[in-house]
């Protein structure tokens, strides 16, 4: 039995702002796998709820007029994986959110849950950064659009104006033309878990494989909300595909991120498979684009 | 002949379809919904609690503190036999709700509400005063003089200590040429994780009061619960449905005294006490943290000159099942590899912390985490072959405990030895990875583990058993032996079909114990349910027999000692005609207009025996060095459990055993906040419960040697799984990476503290 004070349902974008307009105090659940925890938590505890869960236009994967790749806020991780689109242009992003809880929760958790909720843990979350994603967001005023990194304020906190919700998260051509990516979940068990340091590299190779023209990489857990290492970023842009620079840009994630020492795990434990995660993450996304690292 | 036999499950289409019925299905809509208030300090005192605001919320019925508490009968909660001696009672030290707190989560108030929401709210608006104490949470600290003491009764907090002497451990350790190897080995604090949380309901029927629980022993908590409320014990009737997993946690008493007692402040209204997970993690018990220091003193030979064991039992805030579980792996030490001298000193030890139990080996795998992570430690000290130096050491065929008269019977350990090696081709690839290099590296280890099946001669053995007969010559099979998921009923019923001589469907075992009409037992604890329950079931299933063979006599005329039941008939032995169908005869006794008859047996019996039960577990990993993990290739159990009654439940047993044994060698441990003795990580996400992605194929194998002290030649297999997986796991990292941890678990955190120790992991600047 929850303690919910009253639930919405929405029927569209529109009534779903209106809603919120109606109830500013209510807070959004799609599929539910976050507020239902915290309502049972009590840290919710006799909220008001808008659904947004029955507004299928917000369901599903497409390329826009300007083929950049659209995925639907209500978008299931299961139905992201399986999405051929997301096979061919970004398949990392299709591991990563395979990585998220077990197969229940990958059916009823949405892509847009798992952003709003503003955790620095989310599966998704850090591949959409390293992937340059932009955040859609509809609300009384109308239509903004925001790189997902500023849509990050602080632990729990993302750019939500009020009675606004999130529609869409959009990854532009430019952002996925030519990269190779990998996410590493660095967590306690296979499955069921949260990532203790999640690691999402890409890379784009020259035309002969031979020098790496730019290389992305962003950490869930390494700080308060997921982080890019534009330190290391830099280091790689431009040099050769060898393990010298793959090497050089796992050492430098260390002058970007700032893990803590919690009883989840040491700083020093966390820094250490950060600089793991980075080479191996790197290694392989230069695999994946066709790259052979000697030695 | 059942026994023996892969038969299908009894309960099996019941559980798959969702018909069976566990406590919570069993509750009527209408219950009162009660929660319990945790204090939020280690160690202290409630000065008041206001519950004026909680009280407002709709729905709310009652709000009960430990002020409220009038009558107050100090109970213990261990699920042991009752001893009439008081010497020998478990410590009666807990309350129903107490104003003194112990620990953080200790039990100051109780809401009883119409509805769950009603509950929470309330719960969440009560205000609490503490006076906070200093508090202490290692348990060497608390045994410190000045440490903050728990319970007036235990100076230094030492519940209690025992010793072992053997021979002269002082004038050995001078023998010439000896090597010293010493260490200090920790367990964590880990809990059971059973499914069904625990619950419990309760309402008066009269005068009396009903609790139906999910519990493993319903006729201690009938017992337990009268003393608790201070009334006589026929006056409580316990009721105990199927069970969805206890391991050792719903062998003690956790609410249903409180239960009872709301019941009875709300006018005997049906109230339900659903634990939530949190609270299960923190408020029932948990295993036995055990810190063991061990010195042995080795020949140039490979042969122990002397050993050494100094064990420290945290036991948490109250005393629960205390003592027994050290002393348990305290006694095995000088058992498993005899050595002429021994000295052994055993110490359990109160701290601010949740309270510790009984769970699932009873303090074996702490001790076999000890003892053979120590042996691997020796070995590689003298350079000794890990196999061989064990088979040199570990109890010889012959071998007698005095005190228990347990008999080691057959050479258990080399055969289980022997078939755990063939299963995993340990010998080739011992060889294979020894000195390897790079990041990744595989090894294997090997551990052993000790155990017996039940509790003689420390406690009462003594199992009853009922037979029914019906008009159809199927017969309920009622005994106090409790089924708790293990698969009992299946093996009872097995046995029973066998004695008697009947088809296993004429068999009904009935599953639910109602202390009203169960014949008397101690129920589901140590490994002894099958054991013990096999006495009571051959004794009555023999009287049975009689008197149906009796009734026999009576309707053919031939002498009872050339009749025979098989198959369901009354079969005559000197030529094996039919002469009647069992059926027949159970339906003339019942109807008969000269002679009716409703035949049944009970008997009781008292068994004074006790089996060993062994085997060992060997453990193939590959360490991802720098990744600080660890991944499980392979794993096989070894066990000698006598005669299997049921082969597919015996590896199922052992299948789940070992999956404890896993998530205590690689990632459980439940964590405490330093600065308030708060717990960090009592729910499934925090807590690292392997999942079916952590598991390798579990291997099962078995040596059935019969068990001569048996009823049915078998002894027990409840807990040994669980005992040797971790410390083979951990002995397959140190093959692999040369680190041996320490404390378990090998979790990433320790390996990584381990391996930039040991020089594998530099600086990543």
């Amino acid at each position: 039995m929850y303690d919910i004070k009253a639930l919405y349902e929405a029927e569209s974008v529109q009534d779903a702002i209106r809603l919120l307009q109606e109830h500013p105090k209510a807070q959004i659940i799609a599929g539910g796998s976050d507020v239902l925890v915290q309502i049972r938590e009590g840290r919710r505890a006799g909220a008001e709820l808008v659904s947004i869960f029955s507004i299928d236009a917000l369901r599903g994967v497409s390329y826009d007029e300007n083929e950049a790749i659209r995925i639907g806020s209500l978008t299931s991780f299961s139905h992201i994986a399986a999405s051929p689109i997301i096979r061919e242009k970004i398949p990392v992003l299709g591991e990563a959110v395979s990585l998220v809880g077990g197969p229940q929760i990958r059916n009823i958790g949405t892509i847009g849950g798992n952003t709003c909720n503003g955790v620095t843990s989310a599966d998704s979350a850090s591949t959409l950064m390293a992937w340059d994603a932009v955040v859609e967001l509809h609300g009384p005023e109308g239509v903004r659009r925001l790189p997902i990194q500023d849509f990050y304020i602080k632990a729990g906190v993302v750019d939500l104006r009020p009675a606004e919700l999130q529609t869409a998260i959009i990854i532009p051509k430019a952002a996925y033309e030519g990269y190779f990516g990998r996410y590493i979940k660095y967590a306690m068990r296979e499955a069921m878990d949260i990532a203790n340091l999640g690691c999402s590299v890409n890379a784009k190779l020259s035309g002969d494989k031979k020098t790496i023209e730019d290389a992305r990489v962003a950490y869930g857990v390494a700080g308060p909300v997921p982080m890019r290492a534009p330190s290391a970023e830099a280091i790689a842009r431009g040099r050769a595909v060898c393990r010298e620079t793959v090497d050089a840009f796992a050492r430098a994630v260390l002058d970007d991120i700032h893990p803590r020492d919690s009883w989840r795990a040491a700083k020093a434990f966390r820094e250490h498979i950060a600089v793991e995660l980075a080479k191996r993450a790197l290694t392989e996304s230069i695999e994946r684009a066709g790259g052979v690292i000697d030695g | 002949m059942y026994a023996g036999q892969r038969v299908r499950r009894v309960d099996a289409f019941d559980k798959v379809t969702g018909r069976t019925r566990y406590t919570d299905d069993l509750c009527d809509r209408g219950a009162y919904i009660a929660r319990i208030l945790h204090a939020t300090v280690a160690n202290g005192r409630v000065v008041s609690i206001d519950t004026s605001e909680a009280e407002k919320v709709p729905g709310v019925v009652r709000i009960l503190t430990c002020f409220d508490l009038k009558d107050k009968h100090c109970f213990p909660t261990a699920g042991h036999p009752w001893s009439t001696d008081p010497s020998h009672q478990d410590v009666a030290d807990r309350l129903i709700l107490t104003d003194r707190v112990r620990f953080y989560g200790d039990d100051v108030a109780a809401v009883v509400a119409e509805d769950e929401v009603a509950a929470a709210q309330a719960l969440r608006l009560i205000r609490v005063e503490y006076e906070a104490y200093p508090f202490v949470l290692d348990v060497q600290k608390a045994m410190e003089d000045g440490a903050p003491q728990l319970h007036e009764k235990y100076p230094n907090n030492i519940l209690k200590h025992t010793q072992i002497r053997i021979g002269d451990y002082q004038k050995a350790i001078q023998e010439p040429g000896l090597t010293k190897v010493e260490g200090w080995y920790e367990t964590p604090v880990v809990q059971h994780c059973h499914i069904e949380n625990f619950i419990c309901f309760a309402e008066s029927e009269g005068d009396r009061i009903k609790v139906v629980s999910s519990t493993q022993i319903p006729h201690i908590v009938r017992r337990i619960v009268g003393q608790a409320l201070g009334i006589d014990w026929g006056r409580v009737r316990v009721i105990k449905p199927y069970v969805g997993g206890g391991f050792g946690n719903k062998q003690d008493i956790l609410y249903e005294p409180l239960c009872a007692w709301l019941s009875l402040q709300v006018g005997g209204h049906l109230v339900k006490l659903d634990v939530p997970r949190e609270e299960t993690f923190v408020c029932n018990r948990t295993r036995h943290s055990i810190r063991n220091h061990i010195v042995s003193w080795v020949r140039p030979d490979g042969t122990y000159a002397a050993r050494k064991l100094e064990a420290f039992s945290d036991q948490g805030a109250y005393a629960s099942h205390g003592h027994s579980i050290c002393a348990k792996g305290a006694g095995c030490f000088p058992q498993l590899y005899p050595c002429d001298n021994v000295e052994v000193d055993a110490y359990t030890v109160f701290t601010n912390k949740p309270v510790a139990g009984a769970m699932r080996g009873y303090g074996i795998p702490q001790a076999m985490w000890a003892v053979e992570c120590h042996t691997e430690d020796v070995c590689a000290a003298i350079g000794a072959d890990p196999v061989a130096f064990r088979r040199k050491n570990l109890m010889p065929v012959g071998y007698v405990d005095g005190f228990s008269k347990n008999e080691m019977y057959y050479d258990s350990f080399n055969q289980c030895l022997d078939k755990a090696m063939a299963a995993i081709d340990y010998e080739r690839k011992f060889k294979a990875y020894q000195n390897q290099t790079g990041d990744v590296r595989r090894g294997i280890g090997v551990a052993m583990f000790w155990y017996n099946t039940a509790v003689w001669p420390i406690s009462l053995e003594s199992s009853s058993c009922r037979m029914v007969l019906n008009q159809d010559g199927s017969f309920q099979l009622q005994l106090a032996e409790t089924e708790i998921g293990q698969g009992a009923d299946t093996a009872f019923a097995q046995m029973a079909a066998d004695v008697v001589g009947v088809p296993l469907e004429k068999v009904h075992v009935v599953s639910c114990q109602d202390t009203d009409v169960t014949p008397f037992g101690t129920s589901a604890y140590a490994s002894r349910q099958t054991y013990i329950a096999g006495f009571s079931i051959r004794q009555t299933g023999l009287l049975l027999k009689e008197r149906i063979l009796d009734y026999a006599h009576k309707l053919t005329r031939m002498p009872v000692f050339n009749l025979d039941i098989v198959d369901g008939n009354i079969v005559r032995t000197t030529d094996g005609r039919v002469l009647m169908s069992l059926a027949a005869l159970a339906e003339e006794a019942l109807y008969s207009l000269t002679d009716s008859q409703h035949i049944a047996a009970e008997s009781t019996y008292q068994i004074k025996s006790n089996a060993y039960s062994f085997g060992c577990t060997i453990a193939e990993v590959e360490v991802d060095i720098p990744l600080c993990k660890v991944k499980l290739l392979n794993i096989v159990n070894c066990h000698d459990a006598g005669t299997l009654i049921n082969p597919a439940l015996a590896e199922a047993q052992v299948h789940g055993g070992m999956s404890m044994g896993i998530g205590f060698g690689m990632s459980e441990k439940l964590m405490f906040d330093e600065k308030t003795g708060r717990p960090l990580n009592n729910n499934l996400l925090d807590y690292k419960l392997p999942t079916m992605l952590d598991h390798p194929r579990l291997v099962a194998e078995f040596v059935e040697n019969p068990e001569p002290t048996s009823a049915f030649g078998t002894k027990g297999l409840g807990e040994p799984p669980a005992c040797s997986p971790a410390p083979a796991i951990r002995n397959a990292i140190l093959h692999a990476t040369g680190v041996g941890v320490k404390t378990a678990p090998a979790n990433p955190h320790n390996l990584f503290r381990a391996f930039v120790e040991a020089g594998l992991i530099t600086d990543s600047r």
